[in-house]
């Protein structure tokens, strides 16, 4: 402090040079510079700015609701039940709803969706899960106690990662992860320090993994860090590839052998609409490979309510489920949960009408498998139409989109294009959407935020819009590429 | 790589794991509360206690003991979650309009749709609108507001921003003694430097500037200093700072270049004659553009106390004033990966800050549920000090504010040796005791720091009133016999 006690000429405390270096290198590319340009040109369009179009559309982020898909009617009868537990003497709502509200109010405390619950999530809603689990998996047991309800599935991501960042330079944690991914990887690794080890799906052969590739990264990285994770997201974000039984036995084989611990992302596992396509989960592939792999690799695998056939992203309900994990480690890990006491309620309860929703017989099971069916069935629908007409543009080729709920098709961009992106220090595909966006009104993220091969374009787009505006949109698209790459030719 | 792949070690294990996340301690829902847990199972199986039930008084749970939901905030996020109810005329028009309107605000008329990453624009400026009602006029931004997944959310973020440096440059953070675990858990998990500074027991837990002096000259030798954080009203001690103190701690933070971090999710729990909240962020202002303008403040709030005890909602904002231009667009881009806070608990916030007014339907039910619950809480704090001030051994300072008592014990010549034996801490062994012989869970002091040599725990003042007489009954009665048993 100074002499005269006047306060100190200062710059601030928290500025970019004393912050947490970790957070500057994150970045998320779902929400990155594009979508932040998108906004500001919806409120341009709301000031009565006039622009090519009328209407942003935004096809950047795997956000169901929000692009019209509606939520499951019973769903949300429970959560209003369990919410204003008065309703349970409205004789509009119809039995089985009104059990499973009760069900789930009598295991909160104080019968309300208001109080904590234990860290690891409601306890009838993890055996909710387990069953669950149990019966997609074909009868393979599951244990409540190695389930953890999360935050969405990002919240349980981010804390395996956390527990399994350690070392220092070269035996720093390495983490591997497929190019392309879903970037809350990278930028968790990012945030926690650790190392991102890049494997590269294979464009040609349908996203698909090899094992040889793996294996490619895997020395490479063992020479700079430890590598102790692998994650795979399947079916595959931002590529929609569902990945074989086969090749899932081989990563769990690799696993086995290389000493990694497997993190396996399944958030997408009802969105598979190719023929000849199947999910198959980590869990219950591991488990029928027998007590070799079953009783030693050390796996977690995640789902989430926001997508599938809920789309319920706003609830953030997830879980993850631990498999041998050690027990001085499982320990820590509720205890570090703990910390931040629980998971939003209302998503638990969610999440329990997820893997205990309508069967045979119960009044709402015609009305809840129409409404699922119609939801799945319009994804299929919509994912095949995006194939079909992005592969009728010169200079886009699409793969088929076998799940999830994104394209990712590949974009030749002349070489003009990329000089000038370049020149403007901007990736060339952020070139391509930035001038897509100003000029269509169509928000896609770039492959660049995904990361891909070197000196390869591409953009994500969700297929999220209904059917005819997604027509519109690809229409749009594919004027947009024409006219784009005439111009830089 | 051994060839035979069924002797290996695993891959995570307590050496190969995060060191940083060993370091994490929380003793709200510590050993205790799992030998608590227990013990319940034991009931259930029908062993025999010598108590009926667990009566779980360690944690701020205000529903789990009993307290009711304002009947207005459930009814409008009833309607958003199932719109087809906005036909029922069973529902007032004020919970309707209220639920259209956040509807409007949500992609696809959803509470399903993920919001912005900062938190829907139209309930950040109803949060905005409330801080300035409450401060007397003084000016929020609605883009200073971040809404956030409990406050815990929040403070988490911030603290992870502020951590940088390594050695010496390692950011130190002040926190008081006693806190609310939370804080030296982030700071642990973060790898931060926690620099403690006691709060005065002898003076109702009031904080002296001398005591920041003292502990933040020590912590410079070894550390760089780079936030104060406070809680008012204060958890565990529930004291009620005066306007002066913050007055004071503002001086300091601005003379000394501290972040302010100011945890003010009790800001309607406050029960004692001559005490009044006074927010951060108004006497900050209040004090002129000299520290107006350059210190840095990040407050905290929550849907998790006050009178809505709405803790399962995840419901919480900040916000933050002399934010850096540039590490504001890191912060954003930092919550931005986690996609948002729940939308349920965004609903909920904006009904807290937007709840009936005099001329609408719902107001006389809403103020009638929020007086009792209040009033309530000030019974049963007085309460609790009365009884518990009566109980040879026990001392218990007023509870001005919050949901908590910390009273301190003196624990008999026997006790600690006995304690240390067992590796327990001296409290942690008297409330290990309390919980098996009369089936009460509280949290030992240790769990929130105290000064050496002395012992305290931490009670909520939750339970109802009738059970709560019992209770403090009940302690008074282990204490004599636990004074007795050890002297």
């Amino acid at each position: 402090m100074s002499e005269n006690g006047a306060l100190p000429l200062r710059g601030k405390v928290l500025t970019v040079d004393t912050m947490n270096a970790n957070v500057k290198k994150v970045d998320y590319a779902v929400r990155g510079p594009i979508v932040q340009r998108a906004v500001q040109i919806e409120k341009e369009l709301k000031e009565g700015v006039k622009k090519p179009f009328e209407e942003v559309i935004k096809a950047n982020i795997g956000d169901a609701h929000a692009m019209g898909q509606r939520p499951i009617t019973f769903f949300r009868q429970v959560m209003a039940l369990c919410t204003y537990p008065q309703l349970l003497d409205d004789n509009k709502f119809p039995e089985d709803a009104k059990n499973r509200a009760r069900r789930i109010l009598q295991s909160c405390g104080g019968n309300s969706i208001g109080a904590y619950t234990t860290s690891q999530g409601i306890d009838c809603v993890r055996h909710d899960v387990a069953n669950y689990i149990q019966r997609r998996d074909g009868g393979i047991p599951s244990d409540p106690d190695n389930i953890y309800l999360t935050t969405g599935a990002s919240d349980g991501i981010v804390t395996i990662l956390k527990l399994l960042t350690a070392g220092e330079g070269r035996t720093r944690t390495g983490v591997m992860i497929s190019i392309p991914q879903y970037p809350l990887y990278s930028a968790s690794i990012a945030e926690l320090g650790a190392v991102q080890i890049s494997y590269y799906l294979n464009e040609e052969k349908c996203w698909s993994l090899d094992i040889s590739e793996l294996q490619r990264a895997l020395q490479a990285a063992r020479e700079h860090c430890s590598p102790r994770v692998l994650c795979i997201i399947n079916p595959g974000n931002p590529t929609g590839q569902v990945q074989s039984r086969q090749c899932i036995e081989d990563v769990i084989r690799f696993a086995a052998k290389e000493n990694l611990f497997l993190m396996a992302d399944e958030v997408y596992q009802d969105n598979v609409y190719a023929e000849g396509c199947e999910f198959h989960s980590f869990k219950k592939v591991l488990f029928e490979m027998g007590p070799e792999y079953s009783s030693k690799v050390e796996l977690a695998s995640f789902h989430s309510t926001s997508k599938c056939y809920m789309g319920e992203c706003g609830f953030r309900g997830g879980y993850m489920e631990v498999i041998n994990m050690d027990p001085g480690v499982k320990a820590q890990l509720t205890k570090l949960v703990s910390v931040r006491l629980c998971p939003p309620v209302p998503g638990q309860a969610l999440m329990d009408l997820v893997v205990n929703s309508p069967q045979p017989g119960e009044p709402s099971y015609q009305t809840f498998m129409k409404e699922r069916t119609a939801v799945l069935s319009a994804l299929a629908e919509k994912a095949k139409l995006t194939e079909e007409i992005l592969n009728t543009v010169p200079g886009i080729s699409c793969n088929p989109v076998q799940g999830a709920m994104y394209s990712f098709p590949r974009i030749t961009l002349p070489e003009r294009a990329i000089n000038e992106a370049k020149a403007k220090d901007q990736a060339p595909d952020m070139f391509y959407c930035m001038k897509l966006l100003e000029e269509t009104g169509i928000c896609l993220v770039p492959g660049s935020g995904f990361g891909q091969r070197e000196g390869t374009y591409h953009f994500r787009m969700t297929i999220l819009p209904p059917t005819e505006k997604l027509k519109i949109m690809l229409n749009k698209l594919k004027e947009f590429h024409q006219k784009f790459t005439q111009q830089y030719s | 790589m051994s060839e035979n792949c069924e002797y290996r070690e695993r891959v995570l294990t307590m050496d190969t794991m995060n060191p940083n996340v060993k370091r994490v301690e929380y003793a709200v829902r510590g050993p205790i509360v799992q030998r608590a847990v227990q013990i319940e199972r034991e009931l259930m199986m029908g062993i025999k206690k010598p108590f009926t039930e667990v009566i779980k008084a360690n944690i701020g749970d205000c529903h789990a003991m009993g307290q009711k939901p304002i009947t207005f905030f459930r009814q409008v996020l009833a309607l958003c979650s199932y719109p087809d109810l906005l036909e029922d005329s069973k529902f007032p028009e004020d919970a309707k309009s209220r639920a259209c309107r956040i509807l409007q605000a949500c992609g696809g008329g959803s509470l399903g749709a993920y919001s912005t990453s900062q938190g829907i624009e139209l309930i950040r400026q109803d949060v905005a609108r409330y801080i300035e009602r409450r401060d007397g006029g003084i000016t929020s931004h609605p883009d200073n507001i971040y809404l956030s997944t409990g406050a815990s959310d929040a403070i988490m973020t911030m603290l992870k921003l502020l951590v940088s440096g390594e050695g010496m440059s390692r950011t130190g953070v002040m926190i008081s003694i006693p806190q609310y675990p939370l804080y030296s858990a982030a700071l642990a998990e973060l790898g931060a430097v926690q620099i403690s500074y006691y709060l005065d027991e002898d003076n109702c837990w009031s904080l002296d500037i001398s005591e920041l002096q003292r502990a933040l000259q020590e912590a410079k030798k070894h550390c760089s200093p780079r936030a104060l954080c406070i809680i008012n009203p204060g958890n565990p001690t529930g004291q009620v700072q005066s306007r002066q103190c913050i007055e004071d701690v503002i001086r300091f933070a601005a003379a000394e270049n501290l972040f302010l971090m100011a945890d003010e999710v009790y800001q309607d729990n406050v029960y004692a004659d001559g005490c009044t909240f006074h927010s951060f962020k108004k006497v900050l202002f209040e004090m002129g553009p000299e520290y107006s303008e350059k210190v840095e403040l990040a407050s905290f709030h929550s849907t998790s106390k006050c009178y809505m005890g709405e803790c399962g909602f995840r419901g919480g904002y900040m916000e933050v004033v002399n934010l850096d231009p540039e590490v504001k667009v890191q912060l954003t881009k930092l919550v931005s990966v986690r996609l948002c806070p729940p939308v349920p608990g965004q609903a909920l916030l904006d009904v807290v800050v937007n709840p009936p007014q005099p001329d609408e339907p719902s107001y006389d039910t809403f103020i009638k549920e929020r007086t009792d619950t209040l009033a309530t809480l000030a019974e049963k704090a007085n309460m609790t000090q009365d009884i518990l001030n009566q109980v040879p051994g026990i001392k218990c300072n007023p509870v001005q504010g919050a949901m908590y008592t910390f009273p301190r014990i003196h624990l008999p010549p026997k006790a600690i040796p006995e304690a240390k034996e067992k590796g327990q801490a001296p409290d942690m062994f008297y409330c290990m005791k309390l919980l098996e012989e009369t089936g009460i869970c509280l949290v030992p002091g240790s769990g929130f720091g105290q000064r050496d040599g002395t012992y305290h725990f931490r009670m909520t003042i939750l339970p109802s009133k009738e059970k709560l007489k019992i209770v403090l009954a009940k302690i008074k009665e282990f204490q004599q016999h636990f004074m007795e048993q050890y002297s």
